[in-house]
């Protein structure tokens, strides 16, 4: 439980590592904007996705990021990957069927290819973020970037500073929730047999106990920020600011090259 | 000059029972001053009241000539005055340690520059130099309660309040908080209020209050607190060993000095039983 990583963060020192994270959460959007601007008539088509594959493995090259890696972050998707794209396969009645009868039409299965590449280099390409970039970097990223709301009154420090404590206490919570699940085991607690209620049900006792200490957890927490002072954005300084380098606007590039390649295919 | 005046000070949670009772004392600027009691005595609301979390019900607590009550001298009365809790994984804010320090000169305004500065400061002061870089949770408990430390040290404080910061803590990690305390107050002479409920931590202590439902009920040096072997006993507390030890002793007919501290003066006052 201690070296649970939230997210899949892949320390590295390489290029993109050392891009600035709001740059990288731009071009992670750019990117899938490219995906998705990959034209969807004929098979000839499909070639438009090509640069984005070769995208991907560019920028886990340079991250060095193995391969193999980026390709696994797709694991948690694939069951809803196959089955949209079989939905297509038997459920698509436009086009003509690729034999006399048959319910399989030719659109049918373009259709499936489609959504299946769409869908697979969407994630992937969203994995490199989450695999070159810590989950502070990419919170104070998105802090940064929602500044300009601050116009219609968001409150984006409080808002970022609830997601870094959020990812501060997930490894605490982590340990706590290991502790009591030993401490309802050794007094006779059963968590591994029974039908799927059951088993929910046996999660209560883990549950509960994990919600109050939580709660203490946050009054306890709230009094030290009081006694170290805290008192919301007003008139605070920041420690930690975020410099853009050549490596961000190098990477800028690149994605655009991207872009362009994918109109033009 | 005294840098916390606590005058008649009660103060209760719900208005039947009061936590606690009409205490008063002072604390000179530059003392180290210990708190014990056990469980349910009042000593951690009375931390609470140092640093205005609290505010008392009766009586007032003056801290550098501010009452705790103005509600608008809070910051300035929490920046003088630093409270270290008893759990360090709920008074980390950031995962990182730096930017955790950062959090309370970020708050009062401390310019970028000088926030380093003070980064730099604490973390030598609590000798976690090394682990600026890394997260709180790889850390030892006694580590993350140096962090914690550090991190009420960047705010520069004239006192520091230790609300039982040992208690979750292994020896080791016991043992290296005193002496990051003891070290503060005395090379950088900053107050320390040291709330705990072992003994044994009160020895380096200039002066000790013993609290009981709220109430002092012994106040004096260790050495004179320590003679009252009985009195501490009735109030649910216990002697450090070596206390502890002269104690029987002396019950069994062997005539040991009294108001004996640590094992080395243990060890003179029988040498020189012969």
């Amino acid at each position: 439980m201690k070296e649970f990583s939230f997210g899949s963060y892949y320390p590295e020192n390489s290029f993109v590592h050392k891009m600035d994270a709001r740059v990288k959460i731009l071009l992670s959007i750019a990117y899938i904007v490219a995906v998705f601007l990959v034209k969807n008539n004929t098979w000839i088509n499909y070639l438009g996705f090509v640069p984005c594959l070769l995208f991907v493995i560019i920028v886990a090259v340079v991250s060095k990021i193995p391969f193999i890696k980026v390709v696994k972050s797709i694991k948690t998707i694939i069951f809803f990957v196959i089955l949209s794209a079989l939905l297509q396969i038997f459920f698509n009645k436009s086009g003509t069927p690729l034999w006399k009868n048959g319910f399989i039409t030719d659109k049918g299965l373009y259709n499936a290819g489609y959504i299946f590449l769409r869908i697979v280099l969407v994630v992937m390409g969203a994995s490199l973020l989450t695999f070159t970039t810590s989950p502070v970097e990419i919170a104070d990223g998105i802090e940064s970037l929602l500044t300009p709301l601050k116009l219609i009154k968001f409150p984006v420090h409080e808002f970022a500073l609830v997601m870094s404590i959020a990812l501060r206490f997930i490894p605490t919570l982590l340990d706590e929730t290991d502790r009591i699940i030993k401490a309802q085991t050794s007094r006779g607690a059963d968590f591994n047999s029974g039908n799927i209620f059951k088993k929910a049900k046996a999660l209560i006792p883990i549950l509960i106990p994990l919600l109050i200490s939580s709660f203490r957890r946050a009054d306890e927490l709230a009094d030290a920020m009081d006694a170290r002072c805290y008192a919301g954005s007003k008139n605070r300084t920041k420690y930690k600011k975020m410099k853009l380098s050549l490596r961000d606007l190098i990477g800028t590039l690149f994605t655009a090259l991207l872009i362009v390649g994918v109109c033009f295919l | 000059m005294s840098i916390i005046e606590v005058k008649n000070v009660s103060y209760t949670y719900d208005k039947t029972k009061f936590a606690v009772k009409n205490v008063s004392f002072d604390v000179k600027e530059g003392e180290y001053v210990a708190i014990i009691g056990h469980n349910g005595s009042g000593k951690s609301t009375l931390a609470k009241l140092f640093n205005a979390l609290f505010v008392p019900t009766n009586g007032e607590i003056i801290v550098d000539g501010i009452s705790t009550s103005q509600k608008d001298k809070l910051f300035e009365i929490r920046k003088k005055v630093g409270v270290v809790f008893q759990n360090p994984d709920n008074g980390i804010v950031a995962s990182i340690v730096e930017d955790d320090i950062a959090f309370g000169p970020e708050n009062i305004g401390v310019k970028r520059e000088e926030i380093g500065e003070r980064i730099d400061f604490a973390l030598k002061t609590v000798g976690m130099e090394k682990f600026r870089y890394s997260s709180p949770d790889r850390l030892s408990g006694g580590q993350k309660q140096r962090i914690a430390i550090a991190g009420v040290l960047a705010l520069k404080p004239k006192v520091i309040v230790l609300d039982e910061s040992t208690a979750m803590l292994d020896p080791k990690g016991r043992q290296e908080i005193l002496n990051v305390v003891k070290k503060l107050n005395k090379e950088q002479g900053v107050t320390v209020i040291a709330i705990t409920h072992y003994m044994d931590e009160v020895l380096n202590a200039d002066k000790v209050y013993v609290l009981d439902e709220g109430e002092i009920a012994l106040q004096g040096t260790p050495r004179e607190i320590f003679k009252e072997g009985a009195k501490i006993k009735s109030i649910g507390l216990e002697l450090p060993l070596a206390s502890f030890i002269a104690e029987k002793l002396r019950q069994a007919g062997v005539p040991v000095k009294d108001g004996i501290l640590d094992k080395e003066e243990l060890k003179g006052a029988i040498c020189e039983l012969k």
